[in-house]
């Protein structure tokens, strides 16, 4: 009732302003406003309003007409953006001033880059072909030292069962509190697992799941001694990740136990061949880092390392977070296993000092061995 | 820095003084007619007013520590100034649209320049060609309204705002506007405008008194 009045007073208010009324009852109106203070009030404070609303209507409408003009004329190649003229006029004069020196510069540098090229190219053949030999007496080296190693770890300690023969290895790690770990399905060569913790524990595990065609792997530790932690310090990326981005690994490519640490980036979108299931990415990878989760920089879990290019030194690829939630849907586990992956989040490590990260995170990450 | 670009701005000064001498009967008349047409929103005049002007502005914002951007929106704002200065019954314009725009560009430019720290010395208007700063200082409580205005607006939320801008800005009529927002006829629709219309009043005053 009391906004229905206020409506019809604004209305003839308004229709009084625009000249609206006809002169009944315009008459009628002014002398209702001369005889109510309130009225009048409102009046003076809509013709106001009004007046301020022609201007914004104004000029809203007038800067689009000069903004299509501008854009239709600048598209029509009326200017030519020239930005910041004085800066540029500088640096065209120290190069003027320079232009001889420079020259001189240049023309020795590439001499030197020419005798360079023609040097490498005389003797590239036989140097690549022992790299690639060197290379893969690396991986032979490893592998002879793991299995050294196993014999080792068969005499002092116990969790390896008698006989068992090392077969390969590589990194992992946690997804769950409960124990679950990712690795790559090529780590585990052999039919049984045992993960190492960055402090040295040995744990059984099982296999809980592979998918040979994504190359990853489920795995439970089933041991006694495994003391749950309270929460996983980062969360998995379901989204790809931007190219470029920084991103960092952490493994155990070394024959002993000590985690290393790998910096890289992201360099492309896919994996090897247009793999859409991986990413590549610049970073040194060695023998071991398989399995190796990536991080980006504000500790988020963005890919598992899995593969590298045996041509091109520093590339490797990692299949994408992603897949992880493709392989738990697909190990038959109930959801309830899980209930805390979709909620971890990258609490307090991230953004955080890289050091710190990294600290946080080690006793997340295992040494995989398998043997049968 | 400061040399610099006082330099090249006196050479500027120098063209436009130039410029002036040679003014002819002819152009103050097409002049006229151009603001005429600016007044009226016609597209043809702003044009011609971008076309004739707009590559002066570049050049002076691009060496005085700009961009080509910087000179896009500089050059935005004193077409505004001058627009609302036509709109005016009273209106004249004492120099040529020339002057007139590249006086509005250089006081806004380097009243920007001061504010970013790059441009130290006091603006000093008799270097003028002439004075802008009432103008420039009716613009800026304009640019106050406005910015008032439109915070109003568009916190008021769908279906209001469109249906005030589709009375007010784009001139819809009130049958128009009923069919485009689904009311049955014009009369709900115009209820609904009035009620919007007082929300947004009580917006608009609760910052303008503010203002004050």
């Amino acid at each position: 009732m009391n906004t229905m009045d206020d409506i019809q007073l604004l209305e003839t208010i308004e229709r009084y302003l625009l000249g609206e009324l006809s002169p009944t009852e315009a008459a009628q109106f002014e002398s209702m406003r001369k005889t109510t203070p309130d009225i009048d009030q409102m009046v003076v404070e809509h013709s106001m309003f009004i007046n301020e609303m022609a201007n914004y209507a104004n000029r809203k409408n007038f800067s689009k007409l000069s903004e299509i003009t501008f854009n239709t004329l600048f598209d029509a190649g009326a200017w030519t953006p020239v930005n910041e003229q004085s800066t540029t006029y500088k640096v065209i004069q120290l190069w003027h001033r320079y232009k001889k020196v420079t020259a001189i510069a240049a023309t020795v540098g590439g001499f030197i880059a020419l005798i360079t090229t023609i040097m490498t190219l005389y003797f590239s053949p036989s140097l690549n072909g022992s790299q690639v030999l060197q290379l893969s007496k690396a991986i032979e080296i490893i592998k002879t030292n793991q299995l050294a190693q196993g014999n080792l770890l068969n005499e002092v300690k116990t969790k390896l069962p008698e006989n068992a023969v090392l077969i390969s290895g590589g990194t992992g790690f946690l997804i769950d509190t409960k124990g679950y770990i990712i690795t790559n399905a090529h780590v585990l060569k052999g039919n049984k697992a045992m993960v190492i913790s960055s402090d040295g524990k040995e744990l059984n595990a099982d296999i809980i799941y592979t998918d040979q065609a994504a190359d990853l792997a489920l795995l439970k530790i089933n041991d006694a001694d495994f003391v749950s932690p309270k929460t996983i310090p980062y969360s998995i990326r379901k989204k790809t990740s931007e190219l470029g981005e920084e991103v960092y690994t952490l493994g155990y490519p070394r024959n002993d136990n000590d985690i290393v640490y790998g910096k890289g980036y992201l360099s492309a979108k896919t994996g090897f061949d247009g793999d859409s299931n991986a990413y590549q990415l610049q970073i040194s990878a060695n023998p071991g880092y398989s399995g190796a989760p990536v991080f980006n920089e504000n500790a988020e879990l963005i890919g598992i390392i899995n593969t590298r290019q045996k041509q091109l030194e520093g590339v490797a690829f990692a299949i994408k977070s992603a897949k992880i939630f493709d392989l738990i849907a697909a190990s038959d586990k109930t959801n309830g296993d899980f209930k805390n992956l979709k909620n971890q989040r990258s609490n307090s490590s991230s953004k955080s000092d890289r050091k710190k990260q990294i600290s946080n995170l080690e006793g997340y990450i295992y040494n995989i061995r398998s043997f049968n | 820095m400061t040399k610099k670009v006082k330099k090249i701005k006196n050479s500027h000064f120098g063209l436009l003084l130039n410029y002036l001498s040679i003014n002819t009967l002819k152009a103050e008349y097409n002049e006229h007619a151009l603001l005429k047409g600016l007044a009226n929103n016609d597209s043809k005049a702003v044009e011609t007013l971008y076309k004739c002007h707009f590559g002066m502005i570049q050049h002076f914002v691009t060496n005085n520590n700009g961009s080509f951007d910087d000179a896009r929106d500089i050059f935005q704002e004193a077409m505004i100034a001058l627009y609302e200065k036509v709109q005016h019954e009273s209106f004249s314009l004492t120099c040529q649209i020339k002057t007139y725009l590249f006086s509005i560009c250089k006081h806004l430019w380097l009243k920007r320049l001061q504010q970013m720290g790059k441009y130290s010395s006091p603006l000093n208007s008799e270097e003028e060609a002439i004075s802008v700063t009432s103008d420039i200082e009716e613009a800026a409580q304009k640019d106050a309204a406005f910015d008032i205005m439109d915070r109003a607006l568009n916190s008021l939320g769908e279906p209001c705002k469109g249906l005030l801008e589709g009375y007010y800005l784009n001139k819809k009529g009130m049958q128009e506007l009923a069919d485009e927002f689904g009311y049955t006829n014009s009369d709900n629709a115009k209820n609904q405008k009035y009620k919007c219309l007082m929300r947004l009043k009580k917006l608009f005053f609760a910052q303008y008194n503010i203002g004050d």
